[in-house]
Formats: structure tokens, sequence, C-alpha cells
């Protein structure tokens, strides 16, 4: 289970690259990206997926 | 390249007189002002010592000194209505063109280009495009690389305030010495309708959960910055309908609350820029409406008049931006800080300075011995150093100053859409857009103007002139006053 950005949508302002309690997001060539290995969806870090709460473009952070 | 003075100057010895002369010819851009209109004689010299450069803070200061920015913050723990994230915040950002955004490194290169280059340059800011206190790591690190090579550069942030109060100590420790806060509410009320949402202990919180939140932490944060002695500066955009009846309120508690500016903006809503209150045609307030505010509210703290709502990459004296000549790709790939033009600079400023503050003394001296309770509205065309010495048809705006036997006085700047004067030809449309912008106007002081826009002018009732060309303006005004009013009464009563 894992969480993925679309990048149409994203502006990358990287908010979610610190918020992120995995270190999952990293820049990659100019975009943010998810690795799927390390996201838990913040299950057992907080209530909501940090990503997805703190970014501003509704329906950039989605389940994968 | 709108140089103030030209560079080859600043390398040989310099004169008032050679000052003068190279204001003649080629004057600053700074053709609007931003800042408290308080000078040396009205505030604390400590506080003058502290906002003497900065051209935001110093309405004085602005005709001398640039700032830049560098957009190395683009994330943000709030949304407001009037910004899409897209396009930066529309309300301080040109429409359509995103900064640039820059690695705390890739700021520093930027930085140093600029400084060898601009001479003018004096504060840098870090003012987003997102929060500079919420991207903290990216802030610190910028303002840390920046101050190890160009220690006497300013350090300047603007932020929301929810972030804040984490930071107070660590800004104290860098030697940040002016924050921006914007704050358009002290009533959660209010917030509610501005503030859809907040980003806040790992939670996201609205309604009025949200702007009590953000309203806490924002006044916690001025209050922490007031006892630490920061210079603090309060941004508010001005809201129709939301927030308009409301800022009185707010002028007077962040005055109580110890803000040494507060500077009210209209808000910018056009829906090109997709933002909520643009697309759900919440309006911006008129130019009238705007003073009506800033002069019910002047008496709190000091209140700007005259914000430029400047981007988060721009670079440059207020009213210009070079930023388009400092992207990324036209910088060097390595490059070392040379102080040698800034400081010839400012030793010219020095004197120039006081010669602009005797002119400002008798023009005060003049309009005070007036027989007259007359009272106009003059614009002015400048470049920039203080003085009327633009021609009328190169205008991009137009400074207005109110003249009384009370003195001269800075109330705004008018924008004009496109000078009227382009490639040589005047465009009679152009001319008609102007003339609407200077509506209320009673007299233009100009470098030069044609005769055909002169008539134009004047059969609109607007009188237009040339003769106080590269004068200082308050001292062009008050001799333009001086003949009309003064001389009228003597007239009177012989």
């Amino acid at each position: 289970m894992a969480y993925k950005i679309d990048d149409a949508l994203c502006t990358v302002c990287g908010a979610c690259e610190f918020e992120c309690p995995n270190a999952a997001i990293s820049m990659k060539r100019s975009i943010y990206v998810i690795d799927a290995v390390k996201c838990t969806e913040c299950k057992g870090h907080f209530e909501t997926q940090q990503c997805v709460t703190v970014c501003p473009m509704p329906g950039t952070c989605v389940p994968a | 390249m709108a140089n103030f003075v030209s560079l080859d100057n600043l390398l040989r010895p310099t004169s008032a007189d050679a000052m003068r002369e190279a204001l003649k010819s080629s004057g600053c851009s700074s053709s609007s002002s931003c800042g408290s209109s308080a000078g040396a004689a009205d505030l604390p010299p400590e506080v003058w010592n502290r906002i003497k450069d900065h051209p935001c803070y110093s309405e004085e200061a602005h005709h001398y000194f640039a700032r830049m920015h560098v957009a190395v913050a683009p994330a943000c723990n709030i949304q407001c209505h009037y910004c899409n994230r897209k396009y930066d915040c529309a309300n301080e950002s040109r429409p359509g063109v995103v900064s640039e955004k820059l690695t705390p490194e890739q700021a520093l290169r930027k930085v140093v280009t600029v400084a060898n280059d601009v001479p003018q340059l004096s504060v840098l800011g870090i003012a987003g495009p997102g929060d500079a206190c919420y991207d903290w790591k990216k802030t610190k690190e910028t303002f840390s690389l920046v101050s190890k090579q160009i220690p006497d550069i300013k350090l300047c942030i603007s932020t929301n305030g929810l972030a804040l109060p984490d930071h107070v100590d660590e800004l104290v420790d860098m030697n940040v010495d002016h924050v921006t806060i914007t704050i358009n509410m002290i009533d959660p009320e209010v917030g509610a309708r501005i503030y859809p949402w907040i980003f806040y202990k790992n939670r996201r919180f609205i309604g009025l959960e949200a702007s009590r939140i953000l309203h806490q932490r924002q006044m916690q944060g001025l209050d922490m910055l007031t006892a630490r002695g920061i210079l603090t500066k309060i941004n508010s955009v001005m809201i129709p309908g939301i927030n308009d009846q409301h800022l009185g309120a707010v002028n007077a508690e962040v005055k109580k609350r110890g803000a040494f500016l507060h500077n009210i903006m209209p808000l910018i809503s056009d829906p090109v820029h997709g933002t909520h209150f643009g697309l759900t045609g919440q309006r911006g307030p008129k130019h009238s409406e705007l003073k009506a505010l800033q002069d019910a509210c002047a008496g709190g703290a000091n209140l700007m008049r005259h914000c430029r709502q400047c981007r988060a990459d721009a670079v440059g004296l207020l009213g210009e931006d070079r930023g388009q000549e400092f992207t990324m790709d036209q910088l060097p790939d390595e490059i070392s800080y040379d102080p040698s033009k800034r400081e010839a600079y400012r030793a010219v400023v020095a004197r120039e300075r006081n010669d602009h503050v005797a002119a400002k003394q008798d023009a005060r001296l003049t309009l005070g011995t007036a027989d007259s309770d007359a009272c106009i509205i003059v614009a002015i065309a400048t470049k920039g150093g203080g003085r009327v010495n633009q021609h009328f048809g190169h205008a991009k705006e137009f400074q207005v100053y109110e003249a009384s036997p009370a003195g001269v006085a800075f109330i705004g700047h008018r924008k004009v859409d496109d000078a009227y004067c382009q490639g040589g030809f005047g465009e009679d449309a152009t001319l008609d857009s102007v003339i609407r912008t200077l509506e209320g106007i009673d007299i233009v002081l100009c470098s030069k103007i044609g005769d055909c826009p002169k008539q134009q002018l004047e059969s609109a009732g607007i009188r237009v002139s040339d003769e106080w060309a590269y004068e200082y303006i308050e001292s062009a005004i008050s001799a333009h006053y001086a003949r009309e009013y003064v001389a009228a009464a003597q007239a009177l009563r012989a």
C-alpha cells in the first residue's frame, strides 16, 4: 500500500517531502516522487497521510 | 538597465555635483515608494539607523536602495482564498509568471551576482513563494550562506505567522531585523471567510478552528518579535465585504502589540489567476475605498501607502523588477563577491541624501509661509532619486503627492497600463487611458512633455509642467505651490 504524486497537478512546492515521516518522497528529475517501498500511508505515525494533508492541490497525492 | 549612477562614475571619486549630473542622465527606476514616510527627524536614531537603507520600511530609502527576493521557500502551511498555488500568491506576483524556485546554493549564486551588478542592493528578502517560516530549513540555510559572503546585507522575511513562533529565536540569532506578517483578521469569524484550511501539528484544520489557531499564532509571533526588538511590518489584504470594515480593528490591535508599520494592500482577484476569490467574483477595492480605509487607519501604526505587492523573486529598486535579468540560466557557474561597487555607492548616497533632506526642509518652510488653504494633488513622473526626472511619455506610473500649507505628503502611486510613448510615437488610445488614470490630479510635473499630449491633458482639466525638471520632488511642488497660491494671495491683498 502506497501513495503516488500526480505530476500534472503537482506544484513542486516540496511540503510533502519534509512532512513525510518515512522520508519516502524525493525530487527525481525536477518532479517529486513517492518511493512505494518506503511509503506506509503514514500508518503508525499519523491519522491522515501527511502528503495528502499538506498538499495545496486537491487530488495530487492519491493511492497508487 | 536602470542604474542610479553609472558604474563608471562609482569607480572614480565623486562629488555631490557629479552625483546630480549623474541623476539627470540615469535616474533610478524606482517609480513608486514603499514604507514609512517618517524620516531621520521623526524617529529615534536607533530605529532610523535600522530602516534607513531598507526600501520597504523607509519611503526615503526606496529612492536609493534596492531589494531582492529569492524564491527558496515554495512550501506553504495555509491556504488563502486569494491564492492559487499553481501561480504563486496572486497578491504578490505578476500574473502568469511563476517564480523560479531556487535551492539555497543557487540563491547564493544569484545574490552574489546581483550584489556585484546592482550596487543599490541593500536587502535580501525571502517571501515565499510559499511561507518562509514554514519552509524553514531552506530559508535558514540561504540566510546563513549569504550572510557569510555579504555580511552587511539586511535580511528580511515575510510570513503568514503560523510557524513564526517556532523560529523567532533563530531569527534573532541570524540578525534578521525585519519581519513581515500577513494579518487579515483578528476575528476568526472573519478569518473563516478567508482561510479554508491550515496545516498545523500534522493535521489539517478547517473553518473557525483554523482561523482561531492562525490568529493565536500570529499574535504570539508578533508579541515575541516586539519583545526582541525586531521591526515588524503587518501586511493586510483589503477584501471588500469581508474584512474591509474590520481592518481598522486589526490596525489598532497590531499597533498596540508593537508593529512598526501597517501596509493595507488591495485584493487582486482577476479570474485568470484561478484563485477562489477570483473565480467566485469577489471584487477588489477601488482606489477611493483603499484610500478611505488608509486614511481612517492613519494615526495607528505607521501606515504604508505604497507597497508594490512585489514578486517572490523580484530584483531591483521598488517599482522596477529586474528579476528577468538574473534567471538561473544567465548566472555564472562560479562567482565571488566584490564589495567595491556597493561600498562606493553607499558613500555617494550618504552625501546625496543630506542634500535631499535640506531640500525637503526648504520646501516645508516655503509652504509654511503660504497664506492660502489650497490643497492640491500633484502627480510626479520620476525615475527615482527623489527627483522630477522622467519624460511624461515614459512614465509607467506616477507618484502622487498632496501639497498644502501643512507640507508635501506622499499619498500613493497611480499605475499606467502602458507608457504613453512607445518607440517614440504617442498612442492616442494609450493617452486616453493615462488621462483616466490621472483623474482627480490637479497638475502633473515631469521632465518633458510634447505639445500634443499636453493640450489633450489640459482639455481634460489636468495641467502639466516641465518647468521643474530634475528638481527634487518636494522642491518642485513647493515652488509650484508658492507661485500659484502665495503670489495669488499677495496679489489679492495688494
